[in-house]
């Protein structure tokens, strides 16, 4: 599904991605760890199409289509979904409209009708019970004056609603207490398919006990250093990544 | 005679004065006409805003007139059919529509109103009916020493609405006044003066609307007078989408008495040079003031919005948001004066202009201005100025939507709360329907 080779990033000419190397097929969960400042947030960004980083080298491949070539918008319509890590707050523009804008855009991509009053309602419906999340903060402004808890629980809803192919998770874990991490983590299990695909970029081995990966793969000053499973996550959060750091330094 | 700024203008408007006076007969020994004369002279001794001018430094208007309008030529013709003039309509307005052709007002394409203590009378007639009611109000609002384009509208204030409405008076649905130029056949210019005089416990609204057909330039000068007397609800909206080539100023004073609540929207959506002056007197207190304010701008469109609110009496409120969105090289101004005299304690009174620059050669001037002289006040102001913002079109992109959709909605969103402030479903669609048009163009 998606095929990342020795992808090459900079922001401002500071260099941040220095050749990732990352395959992920469909029903796969991959988590993406690493110290802070290692890239992980940047490999995110990238790959959903922020204009703020330039690819200086490299090829991504998602399903047979050069995601590189493709602007933001078209990766969405292709089914690329990114979970901000923070979710940005848009006043005058209510979750609700927005969604069914950028439904019915998908659809007018993929040459489907537009989704009519009540079917999109039922899907609302639907998806707002997965992530225990009300219908009035629906109809607020995007996230404005949201808590962090019900900013991460939107994200999950508007990735319920976009169905997407590829869900890359950045730090959706970061700043929620337990309850919401569960709430979030079963949303996203839910949506879970054979057909479609998560990466999980995360700091803590925490969410990965509700999420559980297939591979974990360490990344260290732009590079994947280190990949594994699920011990691999368990290993990080008992030892921490200084040894990462150092077996990566010695390699070097 | 005295050398002036703008010299030429004042020249050909003294001719036309003259033409004006002759055809006055019986009533140029009027009180209302000494007031027109003193306006007059006034004018020919202090000449238009000069480029310096601190009140007219960002919108240089003498210039513009003078280079685009002859003002010696005469008005011509109305000659546009009845389906070019319903056009301009505000579509599903439920309101009484008076029309006006060139300036001057068409009973038979106006609605007639009969409604109890209510009296419309074209300005003229109630010149001649309503004499004692006018001299009253007429001209002491808009001071024709403070603003020359005042004393200009005062020296010719022949056309336009006399509104009366008599205490308790609560109107069924708007008045609606059709400013409708036609400028197909040569460049056209006149001046409007409305006077509207509210009564006690009153309630209506009056909506403002101008346009031109044609290709000509034109130039509208309107001077408004509200008197709002207590606890009267008084609305009154001003809508600008008028052609590349038209130059418009607009005065409009209102003084509030006791409990009253003024509300004023102004909106700009085109134009070649738009200058509006809005100036609150609250005069009493219990006054509450509204201000409403968009402009969304494109081509070279130069809107510039002057408000004044004066609180000048203790416990009144006002609040004033502006919202402007430039694109290509268009210009905005606000210029935002709040006094707070030192009696007027306890009073509350906000103001916000923000704005939203779309090219690098749209432009913007803000100034907010407060004087305060009272010490038990709550007042804020704030401006900004901006680009669209980068994270959030992003964002929306990063959910499918196009760049061209999602920029649209940021800027909807936007202008959405000067929107959300408008009380009258009709106009509020009219309005986004246009908005959304043009932001999705």
């Amino acid at each position: 599904m998606l095929r990342i080779k020795n992808l090459q990033a900079s922001i401002e000419d500071k260099e941040i991605l220095r050749g990732i190397d990352l395959e992920v097929k469909p029903g796969e969960v991959h988590a993406i760890m690493g110290p802070n400042g290692s890239g992980k947030s940047t490999l995110a960004s990238v790959l959903a199409g922020r204009e703020d980083y330039e690819v200086t080298g490299g090829e991504v491949e998602f399903l047979g289509n050069d995601l590189l070539e493709l602007e933001a918008d078209e990766r969405a319509r292709e089914g690329v979904f990114l979970a901000f890590q923070y979710p940005v707050e848009i006043p005058g523009v209510s979750t609700t409209n927005f969604m069914k804008t950028a439904i019915n855009q998908i659809r007018e991509h993929r040459g489907e009708k537009a989704l009519d009053a009540v079917s999109f309602l039922k899907r609302m419906k639907e998806k707002m019970k997965l992530v225990e999340i009300d219908q009035s903060l629906l109809s607020r402004s995007l996230n404005e004056g949201f808590s962090g808890g019900e900013k991460k629980r939107n994200e999950i809803f508007q990735m319920a609603m976009l169905e997407p192919k590829l869900a890359i998770l950045d730090e959706t874990d970061s700043g929620l207490d337990i309850d919401a991490l569960r709430i979030v983590a079963n949303g996203v299990n839910a949506l879970k398919s054979r057909d479609n695909a998560t990466i999980v970029v995360t700091h803590y081995q925490r969410l990965l006990d509700y999420i559980v990966p297939d591979y974990v793969h360490v990344l260290y000053k732009g590079r994947i250093v280190k990949s594994g499973t699920k011990d691999l996550a368990l290993e990080l959060e008992e030892k921490g990544y200084d040894w990462i750091k150092a077996e990566a330094e010695a390699q070097a | 005679m005295k050398e002036v700024t703008g010299n030429n203008i004042i020249t050909a408007l003294a001719g036309q004065f003259e033409t004006f006076e002759k055809g006055l007969n019986g009533q140029s020994q009027s009180p209302v006409h000494q007031v027109r004369r003193a306006a007059m002279a006034q004018l020919q001794d202090t000449g238009l805003p000069a480029a310096k001018d601190e009140e007219y430094k960002f919108t240089n208007l003498t210039k513009a007139i003078g280079k685009n309008i002859d003002f010696s030529l005469p008005k011509p013709d109305f000659s546009q059919g009845a389906e070019a003039i319903n056009q301009v309509k505000i579509n599903d307005l439920d309101a009484y529509s008076l029309i006006f052709l060139n300036g001057e007002f068409n009973a038979e394409l106006s609605d007639t109103i009969e409604v109890e203590g209510l009296t419309v009378l074209p300005f003229a007639e109630a010149l001649k009916t309503k004499a004692d009611v006018v001299e009253r109000y007429f001209g002491k609002k808009a001071d024709a020493e403070k603003d020359p384009f005042i004393a200009m509208n005062t020296a010719f204030s022949q056309h336009g609405i006399f509104i009366e409405l008599a205490n308790k008076t609560v109107l069924d649905k708007p008045i609606a006044l059709y400013f409708i130029g036609d400028s197909q056949a040569s460049q056209l210019a006149y001046q409007i003066r409305n006077l509207v005089v509210a009564g006690k416990f009153t309630k209506a609204t009056i909506i403002e609307k101008f346009d031109t057909l044609g290709d000509h330039a034109s130039f509208t000068n309107v001077v408004n007078e509200f008197s709002v007397d207590d606890s009267a609800h008084i609305q009154h909206f001003k809508i600008e989408n008028d052609t590349d080539k038209a130059y418009h100023i607009s005065n409009t004073h209102a003084s509030q008495e006791a409990n009253s609540n003024f509300t004023a929207n102004t909106i700009a959506l085109n134009g070649a040079m738009v200058r509006n002056n809005l100036n609150i007197r609250l005069d009493a207190e219990g006054c509450e003031s509204y201000m409403n304010g968009l402009y969304v701008l494109k081509g070279k469109t130069h809107v510039d919005n002057h408000t004044v609110v004066d609180h000048i009496k203790p416990n009144s409120y006002s609040n004033e948001l502006y919202k402007g969105i430039m694109d290509d090289r268009s210009k905005g101004v606000f210029n935002g004066k709040i006094f707070v005299r030192q009696d007027a304690q306890k009073t509350n009174a906000f103001q916000s202009n923000k704005n939203v620059l779309l090219s690098d050669n749209a432009t913007v001037n803000t100034k907010p201005q407060l004087e305060i002289w009272a010490d038990d006040v709550k007042c804020s102001h704030g401006c900004t100025t901006g680009q669209l913002d980068e994270d959030a079109l992003f964002y929306l992109q990063a959910r499918g939507i196009q760049k061209d959709k999602a920029r649209a909605i940021l800027l909807h969103a936007f202008a959405s709360d000067v929107l959300e402030n408008i009380d009258n479903e009709a106009i509020r669609n009219y309005l986004e329907q246009i908005i959304t048009e043009r932001l999705e163009a």
